[in-house]
């Protein structure tokens, strides 16, 4: 069997399987519409995929349930990039078809190029279900597994290995193999799902729901959307994230003076307050420094000074937090409210006001 | 060619035996004469969970978490059925999409249909550090699942809870576990075993030091706060508890640092390793969010081991009915008005945050010789074990103090320490 790469760049590595056009063109050698399937595949063999396309488009009016004029067109679409309407193409002709694993391989490929591979594992999973010695299913299956194993590494590891990842290689069926044998592949009506079940109203009026086989045209099941690839969680947004440190910043120096406060480590617990702190009563910042030191070493024992539910607002340079404050010395236990005015002051956030109420 | 279906996944199979195997490094707890100290009244429990029949892959969805999952997942490796570790890795991918973990498991078991693979996270050039982080979360998790506390032990630490005290939480930070326990006043407060979580500690282990040594402190807490997820960054997952670290004896050790807090997971990961935060504990978001509600500010201890030491029930009995005639005779002999025999309770290195023994000797003799009566009453008394090598004791209580001249309530906390086989107070101080 031998392989050749197309030169399109966008399927680099598509491999086209040549023996198996051979195939093909002896099972529908068979006689002459005008618009016959021969010249649609001479077409695309040229590469002149828009007149390919309007023969089988035209083809395909007359019989609109023809497997391998849906197959080239489907094969059409993809080559002309359009893998939307490929996967539509693809994905209806499975469905009436089931038995053939050459549509469900080609929507794998098409899912796989857009890193769907999730979804190109289950349509290779029912090729090889239909045709247990797909050859070239198993090959593109294992690819799909490297693939899925690369994004399951890469969300253990966290990382973001698109860049390394190895080209899609999955090999797109060229032709319909299974139909060459016998060119008269029944469709399997898609009677049964094609429609939902109507329960009958106690009225017991029958219902006769037409099957879209009996239309011309079936209806078109919606064309699975093209995915966007996967995404990498985004970080969140850069001012978000900002907000969130200072919300952190700011509710450690509440603590670390808290801290301060309940240790009686007077050093640390005036060095929360920032040089521009307006000390109450229009004291002086000396006296106030003076009158708190003597407040807070010169009483016995303990000292608890704990929070919760504090509530910071930011504004630039300024936060400020509410917050109820437990106060715990000797057998007097008290919570207030209270907010403090938080400044940036390099890295670290001061008081500039404390405001109890 | 086929893809190799069959393909044995040595490195899962030898992680999942892993995971049956008692740590043969887990430490001794301190040898104390006449008492049977277990490291490990934690005991395997008999999994056949695993048994799962090849067909059957609904996902169980539990409410312990992933352990659950992953002890079947590696069940079926060892039983080499990956096709049905493989659906089991992918249901508990949906319960859990950012779970790097399992993540981890699905890449090796998808890797093993294309190539033959001969360790735990396969992939070429594959960050070690990554996997080693993974393979330790896969072993103590699975350890977790298959050893659950016995019935009949419980943690030393937890000889005596205050009425109003629901809960108590105790680490474990060498087993990567979370116990929390109940107060069972209906069984005269015995700790009664809840649920178990796994949690990630320091990145470099226990024993908090100093600030920035990013190790997480050993001793006896509460919370003190509660902040809630609006409040915070990311980091801190879906709420943050803060600790009262370092606490009075923390302080006396000369312990540094501050800001030890239980919270939760960031959002871009289900569950961080077992060594991973700069001092807290950190669980799921989600196991978070099942302790909080028993969670009560200023009173909830949380009591954080190396390594849980267990007692039977007995044992645990025994301890605490030594402790509590031991605090009794304390309160007693103050009540006496005999200074000498008052003082008999106390350390020669007694010091409180202003005294040391001899000042608070003479203050009580002074005080003493100045009443004719003293009644003293001890209401919501607690008694909890410090973890580590030293045998400490971490009494709380509200005392209230009556005598002819003076009447004081207060809350008090005393460390209890146990010199030449007695106890004795070696802090006091308001709480």
């Amino acid at each position: 069997m031998t392989t050749h790469s197309l030169p399109r760049p966008r399927f680099p590595q598509i491999k086209l399987l040549r023996a198996l056009a051979l195939g093909l063109a002896i099972g529908f050698a068979v006689p002459a519409l005008a618009d016959n399937l021969p010249e649609v595949q001479r077409l695309i063999k040229q590469g002149q995929y828009p007149q390919a396309l309007e023969k089988v488009d035209s083809y395909l009016s007359s019989k609109p349930k023809d497997a391998q004029g849906r197959f080239l067109k489907g094969l059409i679409l993809t080559e002309m990039n359009k893998p939307t309407e490929a996967i539509a193409v693809f994905t209806k002709l499975s469905e009436d078809y089931p038995e053939l694993p050459e549509p469900y391989n080609n929507l794998a490929v098409l899912y796989a190029q857009q890193k769907q591979y999730d979804k190109a594992r289950s349509a290779l999973e029912m090729a090889i279900r239909t045709h247990p010695s797909y050859a070239i299913a198993y090959e593109n299956l294992g690819d799909v597994y490297a693939k899925l194993a690369t994004q399951a590494y890469d969300k253990a590891f966290q990382l973001d290995s698109s860049n390394t990842m190895a080209q899609n290689k999955l090999a797109l069926i060229r032709d319909l193999v299974s139909t060459s044998g016998s060119a008269n592949v029944k469709p399997t009506l898609p009677a049964a799902p094609a429609k939902p079940v109507v329960t009958p109203p106690p009225t017991a009026t029958v219902v006769t729901s037409v099957p879209g086989a009996a239309t011309n045209t079936p209806p078109t099941p919606p064309a699975p959307q093209a995915a966007p690839a996967p995404t990498k969680p985004l970080p969140a947004p850069a001012p978000v994230k900002a907000e969130s440190n200072i919300n952190d910043d700011v509710l450690k120096a509440l603590g670390n003076w808290a801290d301060a406060w309940s240790r009686k480590d007077m050093k640390a617990y005036l060095g929360a307050y920032a040089s521009s702190f307006n000390p109450p009563k229009g004291q002086t910042r000396k006296s106030w420094e003076q009158e708190r030191e003597q407040r807070i070493t010169s009483k016995p024992g303990k000292i608890s000074v704990s929070f919760d539910r504090p509530q910071i607002s930011v504004n630039g340079d300024k936060a400020t937090v509410k917050f109820r404050q437990h106060y715990a010395a000797g057998s007097l236990n008290t919570a207030t409210t209270k907010t403090l005015v938080f400044v940036r002051s390099g890295s670290r956030w001061l008081i500039a006001e404390e405001i109890a109420r | 060619m086929k893809p190799g279906y069959k393909v044995l996944l040595p490195g899962l199979v030898i992680l999942a035996v892993i995971g049956f195997l008692d740590g043969a490094s887990e430490s001794g707890a301190p040898k104390e004469t006449g008492k049977r100290v277990e490291t490990r009244a934690i005991r395997p429990i008999v999994a056949q969970d695993s048994n799962t029949a090849p067909g059957n892959l609904t996902p169980t969805v539990s409410d312990t978490g992933p352990e659950l999952m992953l002890d079947r997942i590696f069940g079926a490796i060892e039983a080499n059925r990956l096709t049905e570790a493989l659906a089991l890795t992918e249901a508990l991918l949906r319960q859990y999409p950012n779970y790097r973990l399992a993540n981890l498991i699905k890449g090796d078991l998808l890797l093993a249909r294309v190539q033959p693979i001969n360790s735990f996270g396969a992939r070429s050039n594959a960050p070690a550090d990554k996997i080693n982080d993974l393979r330790a979360e896969a072993i103590v998790r699975l350890r977790g699942y298959r050893e659950k506390p016995q019935a009949d032990y419980v943690p030393r630490y937890l000889l005596q809870m205050r009425p109003d005290q629901r809960y108590a939480v105790v680490v474990d930070t060498r087993r990567s576990r979370l116990y929390l326990y109940e107060n069972d006043r209906a069984n005269g407060g015995r700790p009664r075993f809840v649920a178990d979580y796994y949690i990630t500690h320091g990145k470099l282990g226990a024993e908090k030091l100093a600030e920035g040594d990013k190790k997480t402190p050993i001793g006896v807490y509460h919370v003190t706060a509660n902040l809630p997820r609006e409040k915070l960054a990311d980091l801190y997952g879906s709420g943050a508890y803060p600790l009262n670290y370092p606490n009075e004896w923390d302080k006396r050790q000369g312990r540094g640092g501050s800001g030890i807090w239980l919270h939760g997971t960031p959002s871009n990961t289900f569950s961080r390793p077992p060594q991973a935060s700069d001092g807290c504990v950190v669980l799921t978001n989600q196991d978070l969010n099942a302790i909080a509600k028993n969670l009560q500010v200023g009173l909830t201890p949380v009591i954080i081991s190396n390594s849980v030491e267990w007692l039977s029930l007995d044992d645990w009995a025994h301890e605490r009915k030594e402790l509590n005639d031991t605090i009794e005779s304390w309160r007693s002999d103050w009540e006496s008005l005999d200074t000498n025999r008052y003082l008999a309770h106390y350390s020669r290195r007694f010091k409180s945050s202003d005294q040391n023994f001899e000042q608070f000797a003479s203050q009580k003799r002074q005080v003493n010789a100045g009443k004719d009566w003293v009644k003293v009453r001890l209401n919501n008394l607690s008694v909890f074990r410090n973890p580590g090598k030293e045998e400490v004791v971490v009494v709380t209580f509200d005392q209230d103090y009556r005598s002819d001249n003076l009447n004081n309530s207060m809350r008090k906390r005393q460390y209890w320490i146990r010199e030449n086989e007695q106890w004795k107070i070696i802090y006091e101080g308001n709480a």
